[in-house]
């Protein structure tokens, strides 16, 4: 119904090689989100699938079927743009109804489709207005209602949150999670935001300089980092690295520790250190330690810890919490 | 997202501009060249022989050819220094909170409209009538004899005229270009310490030095082929003394029929115009990037 | 300093703004009144500026005369005749090179521009000729052509601009709801060009209104349109100076109009971009 592979598609503008080589199979149904850093190639990768851009070599299969040359109107999608991307001169409804009007559907059955579209999202009060005079959230429904009601095998989402301030931001996180779930379509979701991705995805794909560095549940890329991109890339704050002597000691080139994983004490056994900076948060507790030779370490503690900047400490990892990654940064497992 | 279709079908609808363009470029400017090497009089018997650069060597070594050289720079120099010269305080004053702001804003874009034969006769008559204009009677209210502005003083009458047809454009430019100021750094300046003939001098003069310069070279382009307002008021005169490059040729081509002569002194206007489009064209194109 | 002095600021810029504003209005406003005053009034020395014989006698005469009517319609047809043409020619051209840019795209713009840059004067002579020879001086369609071809360059400038700033994702969404090119084009790209056609158009019919330099060397009597009309009152015999006044209100009203709703455009248009 829904079900998207890729078989070594790249993509080059020029003589830039944006995407070199991705391979990825996407169960029907589930929700996988597209996570990197500015420039990873995501956005590009999205926008392959959606068929607005032509691949420089490899296949895409929909469903088994390979749409390398079928134009994007053709191959069943929807996409919810960044921007929002609604016709300016159009309703509400006359937005959400186009897609079903260029398919020829008859006038009748377009209205109880854009109907039950906006109910589900709340827009049914807004219908005859126009885009200027709705909200930001309101315009991200549109947006997301034009998609829906042409019920295609798969959703593709472009940053779609990005424009909306913190705490709607969090509120629309849930409204198309919940969404998606409710409709059991494949979605495709991209965002440089690792709690966005972490908190909706079944399984995501971290990109970088447009390789896929690894695809798993959130899960597993918390606890089993394949290399130190990904495991400094998720997780927030980021994860404590260590190189040297301290590495050598459990046998690699660079160790990794997440802060949540750093057990402190006045004294004794571990790295020594000085406190920077301490944020208390009633929550949480953030300690950023000099600890001289090892650089820098972060720490978080669950709930108040009454410590000061210029108070010593010492810092010792949780043993079976340590990641372990060879010279050229690919995690070793034991 | 352009496919191989896409860009033939591009091609295509471009193709008629392209080529209409091209053949209003070339056509009259490859005859102009042929014509400019003839002697080619409509009036003359003997048309049509070959004399080589001779027409050049004629027309730019005609006294009226200088004294138009000379009017030309004049005229030009004159109204480009006055429309900004009194663009900047007009558009300055424009920026400012006035009440009425978009009815004077009417009032100050009006002459730009109109057009140029009906600016050249009503300051001609109405206004710089040496018996019945307005000038002349506000100059007999304070005593001063009336000037006779087409007799006395031609050239000035004329500079007038157009100066108060481009003042608009001018104050418009630089009024677009101030509202583009960042007004955060004008009160960064503030902040810092400077009063306002500072922020002017430090701040806003150089952030209009670029649109100033395009309201120089656009003016200038359009000012060297000063024409209706001539044609109507002096035809030229008295003597040479209103006659610019653009109305020499013409008189040349159209009073005297010299099509030779008139032919060269129009090369010479198009490759003056030629210097000026080069280094708009720069501008122009910096921008596009942008 | 700056917030306090609010008050007197708004006044001495309020009153500079209108004493400014006034004075360069000012010849125009008196064309006005001179055309509502009767012949003798209107040169009558000294002149009254509005306790005079109020009149519409002068509008009455100048609307009966055929031949001002007969010009006024030739300045519609050629204003409107050029720049409709021109549209026609320079709307696929923009389409082309704002959405199907190539790397020449930059460069054909640019040449594009410098045709309106060269000086008509360069190329009288070879025109008259050509005219002449062809029948077409002093005929509407010989005036329609060449005022096309002038403001071509603009047409194409400013409707290659207003193409640009159509956010290219809202075509990208047209496209993933399933238009082909053609339908993207009616539905989409269109209606949100509106706009920016009708002030194009609207620049294009004032320019080529205005134009005086081909419609006074290339038309006399049959073709001529208001530029031409008026300068015929140029000569010294007859003092028309309140008919000339009324002729050249009616000239030159409808422009103003015009005029003041397409400030922005006049910018945009005749800059050539090169100032925000």
């Amino acid at each position: 119904m829904g079900q998207i592979t890729l078989q070594n598609v790249q993509k080059a503008f020029g003589p830039v090689h944006i995407i070199k080589g991705a391979n990825l199979d996407i169960a029907d149904g589930s929700f996988v989100v597209f996570v990197g850093p500015s420039g990873c190639g995501k956005t590009t990768l999205l926008r392959l699938i959606a068929g607005l851009e032509d691949v420089t070599d490899g296949r895409i299969l929909i469903d088994g079927k390979n749409v390398v040359n079928v134009p994007p109107a053709k191959r069943g999608l929807s996409m919810v743009f960044q921007s929002y991307a609604l016709y300016p001169h159009m309703s509400v409804r006359g937005n959400i109804a186009f897609g079903l009007k260029m398919a020829g559907l008859p006038r009748a059955e377009i209205n109880r489709k854009v109907e039950a579209a906006a109910a589900t999202l709340n827009l049914t009060p807004y219908l005859e207005r126009k885009p200027r005079e709705l909200s930001g959230g309101q315009r991200q429904r549109v947006a997301i209602g034009r998609a829906i009601v042409r019920e295609p095998k798969a959703f593709l989402f472009d940053e779609p949150l990005s424009n909306l301030d913190a705490a709607l931001r969090v509120q629309m996180r849930l409204e198309v999670t919940r969404l998606q779930k409710q409709l059991a379509t494949t979605a495709i979701y991209v965002t440089h935001d690792q709690v966005e991705a972490m908190t909706m995805a079944d399984k995501i794909v971290v990109l970088n300089a447009g390789r896929i560095e690894q695809y798993g549940t959130p899960l597993e890329l918390y606890e089993k980092p394949a290399n130190l991109f990904v495991a400094g890339f998720i997780g927030s704050p980021r994860m404590n690295f260590v190189n040297g002597e301290a590495a050598a000691k459990y046998g690699a080139a660079t160790i990794g520790v997440r802060p949540e994983h750093l057990r402190t004490a006045r004294e004794g056994e571990g790295w020594p250190g000085k406190i920077a900076v301490a944020e208390h948060l009633g929550s949480d507790t953030f300690l950023y330690v000099d600890a001289g030779a090892l650089g820098t370490l972060t720490v978080r503690h669950v709930g108040e810890l009454s410590l000061s900047p210029g108070d010593a400490i010492v810092l010792s990892p949780d043993p079976s919490r340590i990641h372990r990654f060879d010279k050229d940064g690919q995690a070793l497992r034991s | 997202m352009a496919t191989k279709q896409t860009q033939l079908l591009a091609r295509t609808l471009l193709s008629p501009a392209v080529v209409l363009l091209l053949v209003w470029m070339i056509v009259p400017l490859a005859l102009t060249i042929y014509f400019s090497t003839l002697h080619y009089n409509l009036l003359d018997g003997d048309s049509g022989q070959f004399v080589g650069l001779d027409n050049f060597r004629y027309f730019l070594t005609d006294p009226a050819f200088l004294a138009s050289l000379q009017n030309t720079l004049v005229l030009v120099g004159s109204v480009l220094g006055l429309t900004i010269l009194l663009g900047i305080p007009l558009a300055l004053l424009l920026d400012q909170p006035v009440i009425g702001r978009s009815i004077v804003r009417l009032m100050v874009i009006a002459p730009f409209f109109v057009m140029p034969t009906v600016s050249a006769l009503v300051w001609k008559n109405l206004l710089m009538h040496p018996v019945s204009g307005l000038f002349a009677w506000i100059a007999k209210l304070f005593g001063l004899i009336p000037i006779d502005w087409f007799n006395d003083a031609p050239l000035f009458a004329i500079i007038l005229i157009v100066t108060w047809q481009w003042l608009p454009f001018a104050t418009l430019i630089l009024l677009t270009a101030l509202q583009s100021l960042d007004e955060e750094q004008k009160e960064a300046a503030e902040m810092d310490g400077a009063r306002a003939t500072s922020t002017f001098i430090y701040i806003t003069l150089p952030h209009l030095a670029r649109p100033i310069t395009v309201v120089i070279l656009i003016e200038t382009i359009f000012l060297l082929t000063v024409f209706a307002e001539i044609f109507v008021t002096t035809g030229g005169g008295p003597g040479l003394q209103t006659t610019n490059i653009a109305f020499l040729i013409y008189s040349q081509a159209l009073i005297q029929y010299d099509i030779g002569s008139a032919s060269a002194g129009g090369l010479v206007a198009v490759i003056i115009a030629n210097i000026v489009a080069f280094f708009l064209v720069r501008i122009v194109g910096r921008n596009l990037e942008a | 300093m700056a917030r306090m002095a609010t008050n007197r600021r708004v006044a001495i810029s309020t009153i500079g703004a209108w004493l400014a504003g006034f004075l360069i209005f000012f010849p125009i406003l008196w064309m006005v009144l001179a055309s509502l005053k009767t012949e003798l009034e209107a040169f009558a020395i000294p002149p009254s500026f509005l306790f005079f014989h109020w009149t519409l006698e002068n509008y009455v005469t100048v609307q009966e005369r055929s031949d001002y009517i007969h010009h006024a319609l030739n300045s519609i047809i050629i204003a409107g005749g050029s720049t409709l043409i021109a549209l026609l020619i320079a709307i696929p051209a923009a389409w082309s090179m704002a959405f199907s840019p190539t790397k020449r795209t930059k460069d054909v713009l640019l040449w594009m521009l410098s045709t309106k840059m060269m000086p008509p004067v360069g190329v009288l002579v070879p025109i008259y000729l050509i005219w002449r020879d062809f029948g077409l001086l002093d005929s509407l369609t010989g005036l329609i052509i060449i005022l096309c071809l002038g403001n071509l360059p603009i047409v194409i400038w400013m409707l290659f601009t207003y193409f640009k700033e159509i956010p290219r994702d809202i075509l990208e969404a047209a496209r993933m709801d399933g238009a082909t090119v053609g339908r993207e084009l009616v539905y989409v790209l269109t209606p949100m060009a509106v706009p920016g056609l009708a002030s194009t158009l609207l620049l294009n019919l004032i320019l080529a209104w205005n134009e005086a330099f081909w419609t006074l060397n290339l038309s006399t009597l049959n073709a001529a349109p208001l530029t031409v009309f008026i300068a015929s009152y140029s000569s010294p015999e007859g003092l028309f100076w309140a008919k000339l006044s009324a002729a050249s209100t009616l000239a030159i009203a409808p422009i103003l109009v015009l005029g003041w709703f397409s400030q922005r455009q006049l910018v945009r248009g005749l800059t050539f971009g090169a100032v925000k």
